[in-house]
């Protein structure tokens, strides 16, 4: 197997949940309940904990003093290989959720085929992680539909959201060419083969919760291939800041 | 040798079960079911754990609990987290789940009864306090990431719930 190949393809996992967890961990107490704040920085922590188990193995394919800090912390916007979608603001709960739905829907399913990965690490990642993924997709569905389907203020930010978030969503589904020669050489999911089942569940979620799915063209997204907005920047200077101000400093 | 589950030597087994989980002290890391394979070469120990949550902070003070542990009792040892098998709540004995309930944690159901109770507002899950099943989930997510948030409709207390985790 083409560790280089490998140590890409863990990346652009890695950097979806990292980049994601790092946008909920931002809410921790500002959560607009106590147990919705509990419950975003739970999910936080399960992203974390699933980004440290890929780093510590991509660290352990780069061989030498490579750990998993060095590849969170010493990498700049263009080496990050996160989709779209996980980097957009907080700019309130609607928005929290439909980023965190839309994502979840996606996680899931790509996690199911990885499980079935030849490369026995990430596919024991997946089993693990895929556990934790169930409660995010309940959750997260759940609120689409309470908020979808209710107050006609509520029903408005979250259409609001939905519209200004769905355009992002092809991106997920549209194999890199990392991701395309991982499948090619029988690690990597078939990400295209995502499509279906994701639009399926997208779409009658948003029905249920009586919500429009938007007519609107998808935006130009290539994320997964190192090209982002200037979210991921803002995110960066505050997720890496102590290591640029301190090289390999310690705690 | 490489000791299995079964086999462990007693003071070997001793030792392990004086290491309990950091958030929930009642439950040792035996009872818990995250000791996966222990290897005992003279004074030396090899100990594999397999993390409950991935992202739990508390298997690191696990890992260092069991060295500590091991130490005090003149031997050296060294942990490794294994990804696989995956930890299931299936894992934890029935005397752990006894001493989770005494402790004031419901422990976990079936996974039928578990999908029952957190979506779709089956009262299921009995009450640490009185024993009733009139309960409530207040939230998917309690106060550690192993966790459920209820409240009990009969005598008013609130109690966590282990979630049952396949």
């Amino acid at each position: 197997m083409d560790n280089n190949l490998v140590y890409q393809y863990i990346l652009s996992l890695g950097d979806n949940a990292m980049i994601l967890g790092h946008r909920l961990s931002e809410l921790c107490g500002h959560g607009p309940t106590l147990e919705t704040d509990i419950a975003l920085t739970n999910i936080s922590l399960d992203l974390f904990g699933e980004v440290r188990n890929y780093f510590q193995y991509a660290a352990a394919l780069k061989g030498g003093d490579c750990t998993e800090d060095d590849i969170a912390h010493q990498r700049n916007s263009r080496q990050f290989y996160n989709c779209i979608l996980v980097e957009q603001a907080n700019i309130d709960f609607a928005y929290v959720i439909t980023r965190q739905f839309l994502f979840d829907v996606f996680h899931y399913l790509n996690l199911t085929q990885l499980q079935n990965s030849t490369n026995e690490q990430l596919s024991a990642i997946a089993k693990k992680s895929i556990k934790e993924t169930r409660y995010h997709v309940r959750f997260s569905t759940d609120w689409i539909k309470r908020l979808g389907d209710g107050t006609e203020e509520s029903h408005q930010k979250m259409q609001t959201a939905v519209n200004d978030l769905y355009v992002y969503t092809e991106e997920l589904y549209t194999p890199s060419a990392t991701e395309t020669a991982a499948f090619e050489a029988g690690f990597g999911t078939n990400i295209a083969s995502l499509k279906e089942p994701f639009l399926n569940k997208v779409h009658q979620t948003l029905q249920e919760a009586s919500l429009t799915i938007p007519d609107l063209p998808q935006r130009y997204a290539k994320g997964k291939s190192g090209f982002h907005t200037e979210q991921l920047d803002y995110i960066l200077q505050e997720f890496q800041y102590m290591q640029k101000t301190f090289p390999n400093m310690q705690w | 040798m490489v000791a299995t589950l079964n086999n462990i030597p007693t003071e070997v087994q001793r030792i392990l079960e004086t290491v309990t989980d950091p958030e929930i002290p009642v439950l040792t890391i035996v009872d818990l079911g995250v000791v996966n394979k222990v290897e005992i070469h003279n004074k030396n120990i090899y100990v594999e754990l397999i993390p409950t949550y991935t992202g739990c902070p508390a298997m690191d003070v696990m890992q260092a609990d069991v060295i500590q542990a091991f130490e005090k009792a003149g031997y050296t040892a060294k942990t490794k987290l294994v990804l696989s098998p995956a930890w299931t709540t299936d894992r934890i004995t029935e005397k752990g789940k006894a001493a989770l309930k005494t402790y004031g944690i419901a422990p976990p159901l079936n996974a039928i009864a578990d999908k029952a109770a957190l979506l779709d507002g089956g009262k299921v899950v009995a009450c640490t306090n009185c024993g009733s099943t009139n309960t409530n989930l207040v939230s998917q997510f309690g106060s550690t990431a192993c966790k459920a948030l209820f409240k009990c409709l009969d005598c008013l207390e609130p109690f966590d719930y282990f979630k049952c985790l396949k």
